[in-house]
């Protein structure tokens, strides 16, 4: 590997970061529009034309605000919670990939910043990683309120997290390979995993809501019982961490399920279009992005039309149906792959 | 091999830093910092599924378990029972038993040839899979009927609440 590489590498790491951060940013600004316009309201519309300034003035209010560190917290991982759910947000980029090869002149770049061999796994192990920050925190302020909302949030992780690996795993009988760019190269031409795993993306999305706390599974953060959940004791740009964290979470998942399920980089007359190699890859990655917004706006219609669950229910919803459901959802698939292939 | 004595000697110390720590949180979490210097030290040996497996098993459910747990029973100085005088006892016999067999084990201690895999791939998912599935079949399905049945009897022991059953 020579400089080259090594700068190209870098290059696209800082870019994939940037993208996610913008991308985040923006879909602040995003939801506030939808929610305004599903609620029959203007939303923001001073800073800038119609407003799209707006979360450049959110980030500088947060940046100014008081930072207010309570007394009777434990210091240092006050600090730690916050931090750890803002980066395990955004490591889970690392291994999907945004599109075919690029060639420039003599340098040929996957758009792709690592692919390692166990790349789902990967984005497993860093999902299962994210509950930390919430916890952490939670428990460092020292506040009811804080604790109890970071229980919460442990118990629908872990919960909401066997079912989402169970219906990875017939995702994996019918892909045979861990690694996302396989999988990605897979569904060339209309061979979208969606259509072969109908029940196993329905129950991936549910778990993908209920892990980046997405309304309804946002009780972590439920304000009417619990003030502001596990972040009541934050403010300034530690609060500002938390909340973006949530919108990187949903931009990665928003990836994650269309590199799985929907084909990823892949479009429709890919190579009967007659163009070159880098185009089709541009286009692609724009594909893929198309993608991702679609889901980012699922995402937000669903959390401005639903109201969110009961405790119990939520239980109930991951132990008694997602579960047997993936597993019933192994058992057709393990079934279709012996028989009818 | 640097990076070994480095990410070894880290793995020594958040282990330390684990019985030592004053409160019981602190040291799960240094609990779970030497569970991810363990995840570091499968990656140097290639065996990426064991490292992922580590990962997301112990760091990502276990480790959340037991943090959940003691985050509840909220331990501290004044709900510390009092130890009795045999348990200290008890300690000193066993603490004492170990540095006997420390002192014997560090006495015939000898550099042993380093073991050479004859694929050095056997880490990966593919190979892994093979393994288990043909040359380990049996152990691999024992030890599954093993887990199957320690989990019935959580079950069991937990729902045997008489207001439940």
């Amino acid at each position: 590997m020579g400089t080259a590489d090594i700068l190209i590498k870098f290059a696209l790491i800082l870019i994939i970061f940037l993208i996610s951060l913008v991308i985040a940013m923006y879909s602040t600004y995003a939801e506030r529009k939808l929610a305004a316009f599903f609620q029959d309201r203007v939303g923001p519309n001073r800073a800038g034309p119609f407003g799209i300034l707006q979360p450049l003035a959110d980030g500088a209010k947060m940046f100014l605000k008081e930072e207010i560190i309570p007394t009777n917290s434990s210091g240092f991982l006050f600090i730690v919670g916050p931090s750890l759910a803002i980066m395990t947000a955004c490591i889970g980029s690392a291994v999907i990939p945004w599109g075919q090869q690029l060639t420039i002149g003599s340098h040929v770049i996957d758009l792709q910043v690592t692919d390692i061999n166990v790349g789902v796994l990967y984005i497993f192990g860093v999902v299962s990683l994210g509950v930390y920050g919430v916890m952490i925190g939670g428990w460092a302020s020292n506040n009811k309120y804080s604790l109890l909302g970071a229980i919460r949030a442990a118990s629908q992780n872990i919960s909401y997290e066997i079912a989402m690996g169970l219906s990875i795993i017939a995702l994996l009988m019918v892909t045979g390979s861990l690694s996302l760019k396989e999988i990605a190269a897979q569904q060339h031409g209309w061979h979208w995993n969606i259509v072969y795993q109908p029940l196993g993306f329905l129950i991936f999305i549910i778990c993908a809501f209920a892990e980046t706390n997405r309304t309804p599974f946002d009780l972590p953060e439920c304000e009417t019982e619990l003030v502001g959940g596990y972040h009541t004791e934050y403010s300034s740009m530690k609060l500002g961490f938390y909340l973006f964290s949530e919108y990187i979470n949903m931009f990665v998942s928003s990836a994650v399920m269309a590199t799985l399920y929907f084909g990823g980089y892949n479009f429709p007359f890919m190579h009967s279009l007659g163009l070159s190699a880098n185009w089709v890859t541009i286009l692609g990655v724009i594909a893929l992005f198309i993608k991702i917004f679609a889901f980012i706006f699922f995402f937000m219609w669903v959390r401005w039309t639903i109201p969110r669950f009961r405790y119990d229910q939520l239980m109930d919803l991951g132990w008694k149906t997602l579960i047997p459901l993936a597993i019933a959802n192994i058992v057709i698939t393990g079934l279709f792959i012996t028989f009818l292939k | 091999m640097s990076i070994f004595y480095f990410i070894a000697f880290l793995s020594i110390l958040f282990s330390v830093l684990v019985i030592s720590a004053k409160n019981p949180v602190h040291s799960i979490l240094y609990l779970i910092l030497t569970f991810f210097t363990f995840t570091i030290q499968y990656i140097l040996l290639n065996a990426q599924f064991l490292a992922i497996v580590n990962f997301i098993v112990y760091m990502g459910a276990i480790l959340v378990l037991f943090l959940y747990t003691l985050m509840l029973i909220n331990l501290n100085k004044d709900s510390e029972p009092v130890k009795s005088n045999m348990v200290k006892i008890a300690g000193v016999l066993g603490g004492g038993c170990l540095l006997v067999v420390v002192v014997a084990s560090l006495k015939a201690i000898g550099v042993s040839q380093p073991v050479l895999l004859k694929d050095p791939g056997l880490g990966l998912v593919k190979n892994l899979g093979k393994v288990l599935f043909n040359e380990f079949l049996l152990p691999f399905e024992v030890s599954s009927l093993l887990l199957l049945s320690a989990m019935v009897g959580a079950v069991l022991l937990a729902t045997k609440d008489p207001k439940t059953t």
